[in-house]
């Protein structure tokens, strides 16, 4: 052993080997240690792996997205340009509805008495598109209050205070002095205006879409300038599923009435008024206003629902 | 005359509708597409159909863009948009949560 010692001082290294094994006490524990080190490095070496694998695919992914995106994009721009392309121009007579459009603008004004022919045409001839449109947004609404709408049984308890803070008044608008008084002149206007294009649909451009639009949209205006204690006084819910409820009714009823006594050639007994005044176009004037009242609830319910998440006064 | 005014008008259209998808902030694609539909009532009026020209100033200017900032507050989004590309989370922030379901 000294010699192997000497020797290993001189620079032999391999002479205290079988020594300097002996010696150690943790000869295997090392051995375990090393091991247990080697499988660490190899687990992590796999989770970096796996993350520069991950790398990739999420690289690749995003590649192939942004290609299938402007791929597809592309596609559409193309196809819808090339129909564009085939289409008649603007102003020219189509020769595969000519019939149709010769019909409306030569009997139109004979046919539904409506000076405005778009009005004859969406209330008249095809007036059963627009009370399916009506009833599309009466649905819409309807999907929104399901979502939205806040009452006893989709609220957590104990926290009433809660929701009755975040619901509206916390986060309202109503304090703010120039939209109140900017709100205080324009809202007679707007409302003026769209009782006019609702109510003067037969005659003038309008009717019963775009005037419960603007009058919706002149309810908003109110709703967010005035508060909505100024609304809650005649907008209620009893008054919103009324309203809507009998406009689409009456419609419904009306139309029926009218196409019945149509297929079947019977008089219907509508009066069609003087062409220009404003109680012409037979059954125009009053769908108009169904429409419109229809429309008008709707977008102030959605407005009522997202805001505060209850169609007239809070219900919490 | 006429037709340069359509000509700016339907530039301006495309300008809007790209920068729609452009822009990071939701906030500013909401007026930005508020923007582009008075640009198409306009265009609709220059087409001669002044029925669609006053359903989109309405509809289209007014009650959707209003609905849209109406979501962006409700989901807390309304400066959302450059910080959620940056992979910022957006949201409630965690401490109401917790209260929330404490």
């Amino acid at each position: 052993m000294r010699e192997g010692f000497f020797k290993w001082l001189d620079g032999d290294y391999e002479a205290m080997e079988d020594f300097l094994d002996a010696a150690e006490v943790h000869d295997e524990p090392r051995e375990a240690v090393k091991a247990h080190r080697k499988v660490l490095v190899e687990a992590a070496d796999q989770a970096d792996r796996a993350v520069v694998l991950e790398e990739k695919c999420r690289r690749i992914f995003d590649r192939l997205y942004l290609a299938i995106a402007v791929i597809s994009c592309v596609t559409l721009i193309g196809v819808l340009l090339f129909t564009v392309a085939n289409l008649p121009y603007f102003g020219q007579e189509n020769p595969r509805t000519v019939e149709v459009v010769r019909r409306y603008v030569e009997d139109g004004l004979h046919e539904t008495g409506a000076v405005n022919i778009v009005s004859g045409m969406i209330l008249d001839y095809r007036a059963f598109d627009t009370l399916g449109e009506s009833h599309v947004l009466f649905t819409a609404l309807i999907c929104v209050t399901i979502l939205l709408r806040r009452d006893k049984k989709n609220m957590r308890k104990g926290y009433e205070d809660y929701y009755r803070i975040t619901a509206d008044r916390f986060f309202a608008v109503s304090n703010d002095m120039i939209l109140r008084k900017v709100g205080l002149i324009l809202i007679p206007m707007i409302f003026l205006y769209g009782i006019y294009i609702l109510l003067n649909g037969q005659n003038s451009p309008g009717g019963g879409f775009s005037g419960g639009a603007i009058l919706g949209a002149g309810m908003i205006i109110f709703a967010a300038s005035c508060g909505f204690e100024t609304t809650d006084r005649f907008f209620t819910r009893r008054f919103f599923s009324f309203a809507s409820v009998a406009s689409l009714s009456f419609y419904s009823f009306a139309k029926g009435y009218v196409f019945i006594t149509g297929a079947n050639s019977i008089p219907n007994g509508i009066p069609k008024g003087t062409p220009g005044a404003i109680l012409s176009g037979g059954l125009i004037l009053p769908l108009d206003i169904a429409v419109g009242l229809v429309v008008a609830c709707t977008m102030f319910g959605f407005y009522s629902l997202f805001r505060r998440g209850s169609i007239g006064s809070q219900e919490v | 005359m006429r037709t340069v005014l359509e000509v700016i008008l339907l530039i301006l259209l495309i300008g809007c509708a790209i920068c729609v998808n452009l822009t990071g902030n939701l906030l500013r694609a909401v007026v930005i597409f508020m923007s582009y539909s008075s640009i198409m009532c306009i265009v609709w009026i220059l087409l001669e159909s002044p029925d669609l020209a006053i359903t989109e100033a309405a509809v289209g200017a007014g009650v959707s863009g209003m609905l849209f900032l109406l979501t962006l507050r409700k989901i807390d989004a309304e400066d959302a948009g450059d910080s959620y590309l940056e992979g910022e989370t957006f949201g409630p922030d965690e401490t109401a949560a917790g209260e929330e379901k404490s």
